[in-house]
């Protein structure tokens, strides 16, 4: 009997073979072959620690929305940084206004696989008087069909969900 | 200091999925390429290597540590000296200066820097998700990490600031993917128009899918040379080589965190004044001042003044139309705020071809006359260095030999710049490159 030479990629579920693989009589023929593609699944539960940054998601869990500000230099993060990108001294914890500015935005209408589901979604980054620095956020409010550039610049407010998870996710910002 | 050469290059065909190689493979037919050019037996061409360096971004695309020894042992190039470098989407840019690292240095006489990516081994979500993952995973990611946003919020600002448009981003779209309608190596060879670009799938407001590069499968490589590395291939080859020099690197970075960017002001090029910033606060999240600091290095060390007039084509990291027209400035190809009308103004498109649009000045310094990485795809770590093998084509004359076209040939080339950048700005560099 004539054996079918594999002529065409094969694809194989959960490691199982969908159709017996059919070898060439001669061996001269192999460099032809189709490739042999399988599935190797990967999950993984990583043990990730905000470390020195844990004010910052504590602070969310209590409706607190925290900065650090730098003990020589006075410049202020507000997404928090423990050691000053400036002039290197260590940085104190204090309270950020609840109210800014959108600085700038986007409309995702596609993501990351673990965020494909929440499309479209609001991306913004906002800006806080007294605050040198910015914070990345989620912005819950504005038609997403209708994004302009007149949303920069407009005022919003720190909102923060009920049940915290201790992620940035905790807080998002509406319009005021 | 040492004088470092650039002798040869190649580039495996980029595509969406190599399914028929492994990356060693893929590498290898690079390599082959490289050697082939340099006319010299691949036997030889290992006999007279000092060493390499490996370029490659991603550990999890593959589920493979260690895939630079592996792409090592399957050239052939064990037991020489050999280091991997990674720096997100610049990762082929750096290691193209670390190579020259070795040759100025006098460590070596010949190195190969060879690099790769293979992306298609996880769906295109799931891929968007591991590159995301080149973002601050207590902070940032979770927010919903997404590369085409992050690059959004970006322009949304340079368009808040300096009244940047979308029709001026698709401009870019346009001329890189017409360029590499003459690249065969490119993935997407398309004409398009501006009205094609815009009414594209929207990703991440303002920008649609054909503002944004794809994903690839591919690998590049190249071989760099002292005098002494240039003499030995000459003998070994009996033939003189069209080689290039490499005459100034330079480097910068900028904090991982778009919101961490300082708001301060602009380190200056020699042509430009402080009163042409009088309120602009930099660089914000409107460009990046990672590729200013690397450009100002790398022009000090080149002795350029005037970029837009001392360079006759650039090769730069569009990973989005709107980057490259954020790296117009950084640059100093024109001031910032002027990226914009520099895009449609046609001063960085390529004479002699058709872009189905008209266009008021004649061109200057084309700019991605390869296609860039909106056409030609990138496979991280090779990226880099398919933009070192584009400009020693270049600058050899030699585009149509390896083309079989030779529309792309920037006529008389003798001074290029490549350009490789990570992650929103984060590590970036340039390499001037000279015919010699
Ligand atoms: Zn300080």
């Amino acid at each position: 009997m004539k054996k079918k030479f594999i002529d065409r990629i094969r694809e194989m579920k959960g490691g199982e073979i969908l159709e017996p693989v059919i070898f060439p009589d001669s061996l001269d023929s192999l460099k032809t072959m189709a490739p042999i593609i399988i599935k190797q699944p990967y999950a993984i539960d990583y043990i990730h620690s905000y470390g020195q940054d844990s004010p910052w998601f504590a602070g969310l869990a209590n409706k607190k929305l925290l900065g650090t500000k730098c003990c020589k230099c006075g410049y202020v993060f507000a997404t928090p940084k423990l050691s000053c990108m400036e002039c290197g001294a260590e940085c104190d914890w204090v309270e950020l206004p609840q109210e800014g500015r959108i600085h700038s935005f986007t409309v995702c209408h596609f993501g990351a696989e673990a965020f494909l589901d929440q499309c479209p979604f609001i991306l913004g980054l906002i800006e806080f008087e007294g605050a040198d620095t910015l914070l990345l956020t989620r912005l819950v409010g504005p038609n997403p069909n209708e994004a302009n550039l007149k949303w920069v610049g407009m005022k919003v407010k720190a909102e923060f969900v009920q049940k915290p998870e201790c992620k940035p996710t905790d807080v998002y910002f509406v319009p005021v | 200091m040492r004088a470092v050469y650039l002798v040869s290059g190649g580039v495996s065909k980029f595509t969406k999925a190599r399914h028929d190689k492994t990356f060693q493979g893929i590498v290898k037919e690079a390599v082959d390429y490289t050697v082939n050019d340099l006319g010299i037996e691949y036997k030889n061409f290992l006999e007279l290597t000092d060493g390499s360096v490996a370029s490659y971004f991603s550990d999890h695309f593959q589920r493979q540590l260690m895939s630079g020894i592996m792409a090592q042992d399957y050239l052939g190039l064990c037991p020489k000296p050999s280091h991997r470098v990674e720096g997100g989407g610049a990762t082929g840019g750096l290691a193209f200066q670390e190579g020259y690292k070795a040759i100025a240095s006098g460590y070596m006489d010949l190195c190969c820097v060879y690099g790769f990516e293979t992306m298609s081994h996880v769906e295109t979500w799931k891929g968007n998700e591991f590159i995301a993952l080149a973002s601050d995973v207590s902070f940032d990611f979770p927010v919903g990490g997404f590369y085409s946003g992050y690059y959004a919020m970006m322009v949304v600002r340079h368009m808040k600031e300096f009244g940047t448009t979308v029709e001026q981003m698709a401009h870019v779209s346009v001329k890189n993917h017409r360029n590499a309608y003459h690249n065969p190596y490119a993935q997407k060879r398309q004409k398009l128009t501006i009205e094609d670009v815009r009414q594209s799938t929207m990703v991440a407001w303002p920008l649609t899918r054909l503002d944004i590069c794809v994903m690839s499968d591919g690998a590049a490589s190249v071989v760099l040379a002292s005098e002494e590395g240039v003499r030995k291939l000459e003998k070994a080859s009996g033939q003189t080589l069209p080689k290039v020099k490499v005459t100034g690197i330079g480097r910068g970075t900028d904090a991982m965190r778009m919101s961490d960017r300082p708001h301060k002001k602009v380190p200056l090029l020699s042509f430009e004044k402080e009163a042409d910033y009088k309120n602009l606060k930099y660089p914000g999240i409107h460009s990046f001042r990672a590729g200013r600091s690397a450009a100002s290095e790398a022009y000090k060390n080149a002795g350029i003044k005037n970029p837009m007039e001392e360079l006759d084509f650039v090769e730069l990291h569009d990973a989005y139309t709107s980057s490259e027209i954020q790296t117009y400035e950084d640059l100093g190809l024109c001031r910032y705020g002027e990226g914009g009308e520099m895009a449609t103004s046609g001063k960085t498109f390529m004479p002699g071809i058709d872009y189905g649009m008209k266009l008021k000045e004649k061109p200057v310094c084309p700019v991605n006359p390869s296609g860039g990485l909106i056409a030609c795809g990138h496979p991280v770590g090779a990226t880099g260095l398919m933009q070192a093998v584009f400009a020693l084509w270049q600058l050899q004359g030699t585009i149509a030999k390896h083309f079989k076209d030779e529309a792309l040939q920037v006529k008389g080339a003798k001074r290029g710049l490549i350009h490789s950048h990570a992650g929103t700005g984060t590590y970036v560099t340039v390499s001037i490159l000279e015919a010699a």
